[in-house]
C-alpha cells in the first residue's frame, strides 16, 4: 500500500472508531440532564438513582470520545498536510471555534458535574450537566460545519496566487444548507442511539426484575425502570421522526450537490425517470453497475427521495455514467500524472452502507413499538422476548451511524473537497492531492498499526466497563449530597466523588 | 496592528495557557511513583490524593492544546501543515501518551483492584513523562530551525529532530513541569505529603535553574534576539523565588512564580522564532509569519471569536479552580467506589 492508501485507511479506522462514542455522548448527556432535572423538580428518589446510573455509563463512554478526538484534530496536519494547506483558511476556523466555544465548556463543566455533587449548589450542579449537554451538540455543529464545507464548499474563493481556497464569508460557511441538513440528521441520530440505549437497558432490567416475581423486585421494575423505558421510548420516537425528515431533506440536497453519491448508492447506471429504490441487489458491485441485478425494488421511490416526485419528467435522476461524463467534461478526465479519473465512488460500499444505515434503524422502531405496547396503562412486562429485543436493538443505531458516515465520506470520493456545482469551480480537491508528502509510507503504516492496536485494547476495556456497570443496575441507596442537604459544621467529610 | 502578528502572539498565549495548566498536571502525573511514601495501603491513598488534586481540572487544561492546534490550523495553515507532518513521529508518541493518561484517569477508579490501579498508574506516568519530554524536544527544534525545502516541506527526517539542543530542551520542559507539579501538590494538599512536595520543589527549583538556565543561555547565544534576555532573567528570578517561597511555605506565591517561569519560557521560544513561525535550519527557506498566515478576512473573524470567548473561558475555568480550592489529604479519600475485578471478569461477553 502506498502513503495515500495508508492515510485513507488510518483516517477511516480512527474516524469510525471515534464516532462510536460521539452519538451516545451527544444523546445521552441531555437525557441524563433531563433525569436530574426530574429529580430536582419532583424530588423523587428514582430519578436521582437513574441519573447516577446512566451518568456513570455516560462518563465511561465520554472518556474514550475525548481521547480519540485529540487524534482527529491532529491527523489533518500530520497525515493530510496538503489538504490542510489548501483548506486551512476556511476549514480551520470552525475547528478552532469548536475548541474555544464548545469543548472548553464540555470539559470544564463535566469536571464540575463529576466532582461537584457536594461542592456546588444543586442549581449550579444541574446547570453544569445542561451546559455540558448543550456544548456536545454545539461541538457537533462546528465539526459538521467543517465537514459540510468539504461536501459542498460555499463562501469561498480560489486564490490562484496562493493556490488555496480562501474564505469570503463566514456566515455563508455557517449557513451552508448542507450543514443545516446534516446537523439535525446527526443530532437526531444521536438521540435515536441514546434513546435506544436507555430503553434497551431499562427494558432488559424491567423484564429481569419482573420475572423474579418477588414483590420488591417487581416494585423496583415499576418505579425505577419503567419510567426509564418510557424516557428512552419517547426520545426514540421523536428522534426517529427527526432522522427520517432530515434524512429526506439531505437526500434531495445530495442529488443537487453530489449526484454521483446518490446514483452510486442506488447503483443507477443511466439516468432515468421514476427510478426505483432497490432493497436488494445481486451482482459484482465492484465491477460497475451494469451487471447489477435489482432483485427487490420499490418503484419510483428513489426518484421521490431525490426529487420529491415519484414519476414524470421532474422525477428524472442522473445515473453514474451521466455524472462521469459531465464531470469528465468539467474537471478533465486525466490527472496531472496522466491517469484516468473515475468520478464514481466505490459502488459496493456506497450501495450497502446506504441500505444498512436505513435498515438498522428499524430495530429501534420495533423496540419503541413493543415497549410502548408492553408498558401500556402502567404495566410492567415480564416478556422475555421484549428483553431480548431490547438488548438486540442497543448496538444497531451505533452501526447505523457508522454506516451513515461511511456512506457520506466514501460517497464523496474521488474528492476530498467535492466541487460545488453552482459555486466556484476551482474550490475542489481530489483526495490523492491531499495527503502529506513529507511522511514516508512506513511511518504511516506503523502509526496505523499502533493506533489500531491501542484502539482495540481500549474497545475491550470500554465494552467490559459498559457491560458490567449496566449489569450492576441502578444503585439502591442514594443520598442527597448537595451542600444544602449537609450539616455545615461537618467540614471533615471525605469527598463524595473521587477518582 | 498586523493581524498575522497578533495571531502569532495569540498562538503563543494559547501555548502559554496549555503549558502552565497542563504543565502542572503532567508534573503531578510524573510524581505518582516519586512522592507517595509509607506502607502499601498508605502509598495507594497518597497516589489517589495526587490524582484527585487534578481530577476536576485536567480535562479542561488539555483543551488549551486542542485550541492551540485548531487556532494554528485556522490562522497559519502552512505552519500547521509543515509542523504537524514534519513532527509526525513525536506527535504520534505524544498523542499516545495523552490517550493513555486520559483513559487511565477516568478508568482507574472504575475497577477496584490493586493490579488495575498500578497499570493505570503506569499509563498516567507514561502519558505524563513522554509528552513532557517531547514538547521540549519539539519546541527546541522550532527555536533551532528545521530543514525545509523551498516548498516549506520538512525534509530532515526523524533522527535529525533528536539533536543536542532539542534534547536539552526536552530535559528543560521535564524539569520545569516536575517543579510546577510539585509546587501544585504542595499548594493543593495538606499534611505529610504537602511537606514532602514542598521540599522536593525547592530542590527541583535549583535543578531547574541549572538545566533551564543552561538551555536558555544556549538559545540566547545561538538563536535568539537580544530582547528575550529579559525573559531569561525573569525566569531565573522566578526560580530563585520558588526556592524562597517554598521554604517559607508560601505555596500560592511559589505556584505563581513557577507559572511565570513557564510564561517566560514561551516568550523566549516564540521570541526566538519571530519573524518566522518555523525558522529554516541555518537560515534557509524559513517559513515566516506573513507567509504562513491565513487571509485578513479569516484572521479578522477569528480575532472577534477569540476576543469574545477567551475572557469567558478564563472566567469559568478560573471559577472551577475556586470551586475545588480545598486542600486534599489522605483523610478526604473515600473507599474505592469501583467494581471489583472479579465482578468485571464474571460478566460474560
Amino acid at each position: 500500500m502506498d502513503a495515500l492508501e495508508l492515510a485513507r485507511w488510518q483516517f477511516a479506522i480512527t474516524t469510525v472508531y471515534h464516532f462510536i462514542f460521539v452519538p451516545l455522548t451527544i444523546g445521552l448527556a441531555p437525557i441524563v440532564a433531563g433525569m436530574q432535572t426530574a429529580w430536582f423538580i419532583t424530588k423523587k428518589d428514582h430519578w436521582l438513582r437513574l441519573t447516577k446510573f446512566f451518568g456513570k455509563l455516560l462518563l465511561i463512554n465520554f472518556a474514550l470520545g475525548v481521547v480519540t478526538g485529540i487524534w482527529q484534530e491532529f491527523q489533518f496536519g500530520m497525515a493530510w498536510s496538503e489538504y490542510s494547506r489548501f483548506v486551512g483558511d476556511v476549514f480551520g476556523a470552525p475547528l478552532a471555534m469548536e475548541a474555544l466555544a464548545a469543548f472548553f465548556v464540555e470539559s470544564v463543566f463535566l469536571g464540575v458535574w463529576i466532582f461537584g455533587w457536594d461542592r456546588v449548589s444543586k442549581k449550579i450542579h444541574l446547570a453544569s450537566i445542561w451546559l455540558f449537554a448543550l456544548a456536545t451538540s454545539l461541538s457537533a455543529f462546528f465539526i459538521l460545519a467543517a465537514n459540510s464545507w468539504m461536501q459542498h464548499p460555499v463562501g469561498t474563493v480560489y486564490n490562484p496566487e496562493t493556490g488555496r481556497a480562501e474564505m469570503e464569508s463566514i456566515s455563508a460557511v455557517l449557513t451552508n444548507n448542507t450543514l443545516w441538513a446534516a446537523f439535525p440528521h446527526t443530532i437526531t441520530a444521536a438521540f435515536l442511539t441514546a434513546g435506544t440505549f436507555v430503553a434497551g437497558i431499562a427494558t432488559w432490567w424491567m423484564v429481569r426484575l419482573a420475572r423474579s416475581r418477588t414483590p420488591e423486585n417487581v416494585e423496583k421494575a415499576r418505579t425505577v425502570y419503567r419510567p426509564a423505558v418510557l424516557v428512552g421510548v419517547w426520545v426514540m420516537i421523536v428522534a426517529g421522526i427527526g432522522v427520517g425528515l432530515s434524512g429526506d431533506i439531505q437526500g434531495k440536497l445530495m442529488y443537487e450537490q453530489q449526484p454521483g453519491k446518490m446514483s452510486s448508492a442506488e447503483a443507477l447506471c443511466e439516468g432515468t425517470e421514476s427510478a426505483e429504490f432497490s432493497i436488494l441487489a445481486i451482482g459484482p458491485l465492484q465491477a460497475g453497475c451494469e451487471d447489477v441485478n435489482h432483485v427487490l425494488s420499490v418503484p419510483g421511490l428513489t426518484s421521490y427521495l431525490g426529487t420529491g416526485h415519484f414519476s414524470g419528467e421532474e422525477s428524472y435522476l442522473p445515473g453514474v455514467y451521466d455524472v462521469q461524463r459531465e464531470y469528465a467534461e468539467r474537471y478533465g478526465d486525466v490527472t496531472v500524472d496522466g491517469e484516468p479519473v473515475t468520478y464514481t465512488p466505490p459502488l459496493a460500499i456506497t450501495y450497502w452502507s446506504f441500505r444498512l444505515m436505513i435498515g438498522l434503524a428499524a430495530f429501534s422502531v420495533a423496540l419503541a413499538v413493543a415497549a410502548l405496547w408492553f408498558t401500556r396503562k402502567g404495566r410492567v412486562s415480564d416478556n422475555v422476548w421484549l428483553s431480548r429485543l431490547g438488548l438486540l436493538a442497543i448496538p444497531m443505531p451505533f452501526l447505523a451511524c457508522s454506516f451513515g458516515w461511511i456512506f457520506t465520506e466514501v460517497g464523496r470520493q474521488p474528492w476530498v473537497v467535492a466541487p460545488n456545482p453552482t459555486g466556484i469551480d476551482q474550490v475542489r480537491l481530489l483526495t490523492d492531492r491531499g495527503v502529506s508528502t513529507a511522511v514516508p509510507p512506513g511511518v504511516l503504516l506503523a502509526s496505523m498499526i499502533i493506533l489500531t492496536l491501542v484502539y482495540a485494547v481500549l474497545a475491550v476495556v470500554w465494552y467490559r466497563l459498559m457491560h458490567r456497570y449496566t449489569i450492576e443496575g441502578v444503585p439502591d441507596a442514594v443520598r442527597d449530597e448537595s451542600p444544602e442537604a449537609q450539616d455545615p459544621d461537618e467540614t471533615d467529610r471525605p469527598l463524595s466523588f473521587a477518582y | 496592528m498586523d493581524l498575522a502578528i497578533l495571531w502569532f502572539v495569540l498562538i503563543a498565549v494559547l501555548w502559554t495557557g496549555y503549558l502552565v495548566l497542563e504543565g502542572f498536571d503532567f508534573g503531578v502525573g510524573m510524581l505518582l511513583s516519586i512522592l507517595p511514601r509509607g506502607d502499601k495501603e498508605h502509598r495507594e491513598k497518597e497516589r489517589r490524593v495526587l490524582v484527585n488534586t487534578i481530577g476536576p481540572v485536567w480535562d479542561g487544561n488539555e483543551v488549551w492544546l486542542l485550541t492551540a492546534g485548531g487556532a494554528t490550523f485556522a490562522a497559519f495553515p502552512e505552519w500547521y501543515a509543515t509542523m504537524f507532518s514534519g513532527f509526525y513521529i513525536p506527535l504520534l508518541i505524544i498523542l499516545l501518551g495523552l490517550v493513555a493518561r486520559g483513559v487511565a484517569f477516568e478508568y482507574r477508579g472504575k475497577i477496584a483492584d490493586a493490579v488495575w490501579a498500578r497499570r493505570c498508574d503506569w499509563a498516567i506516568q507514561f502519558g505524563s513523562w513522554i509528552p513532557a519530554v517531547m514538547w521540549g524536544v519539539a519546541f527546541g527544534n522550532l527555536v533551532r530551525g528545521l530543514a525545509l525545502d523551498d516548498a516549506h516541506q520538512y525534509v530532515g527526517g526523524f533522527w535529525a529532530l533528536l539533536n543536542p539542543f532539542a534534547l536539552v530542551g526536552g530535559l528543560t520542559t521535564t524539569v520545569l513541569f516536575l517543579l510546577h507539579g510539585s509546587v501544585f501538590v504542595a499548594l493543593k494538599t495538606d499534611g505529610d505529603i504537602r511537606e514532602r512536595s514542598a521540599r522536593l520543589a525547592s530542590g527541583l527549583a535549583v535543578v531547574a535553574l541549572v538545566v533551564a538556565g543552561g538551555w536558555a543561555i544556549w538559545a540566547q547565544v545561538a538563536y535568539s534576539a537580544a530582547w528575550t534576555w529579559v525573559a531569561v532573567l525573569l525566569a531565573a528570578g522566578c526560580l530563585v523565588g520558588v526556592v524562597v517561597t517554598t521554604r517559607a511555605r508560601r505555596e500560592g506565591w511559589a505556584f505563581t512564580l513557577s507559572a511565570i517561569t513557564l510564561v517566560a519560557a514561551v516568550v523566549l521560544i516564540f521570541g526566538s522564532m519571530y519573524p518566522d513561525v518555523i525558522p529554516g535550519l541555518d537560515g534557509g527557506n524559513s517559513l515566516t509569519v506573513a507567509e504562513a498566515s491565513s487571509t485578513d478576512y479569516t484572521l479578522t473573524i477569528m480575532s472577534w471569536v477569540a476576543v469574545v470567548l477567551t475572557p469567558l473561558v478564563l472566567v469559568y475555568q478560573g471559577w472551577t479552580y475556586w470551586v475545588f480550592r480545598r486542600r486534599l489529604s489522605t483523610k478526604d479519600i473515600p473507599a474505592p467506589a469501583g467494581l471489583s475485578w472479579q465482578k468485571i471478569k464474571d460478566a460474560a461477553f
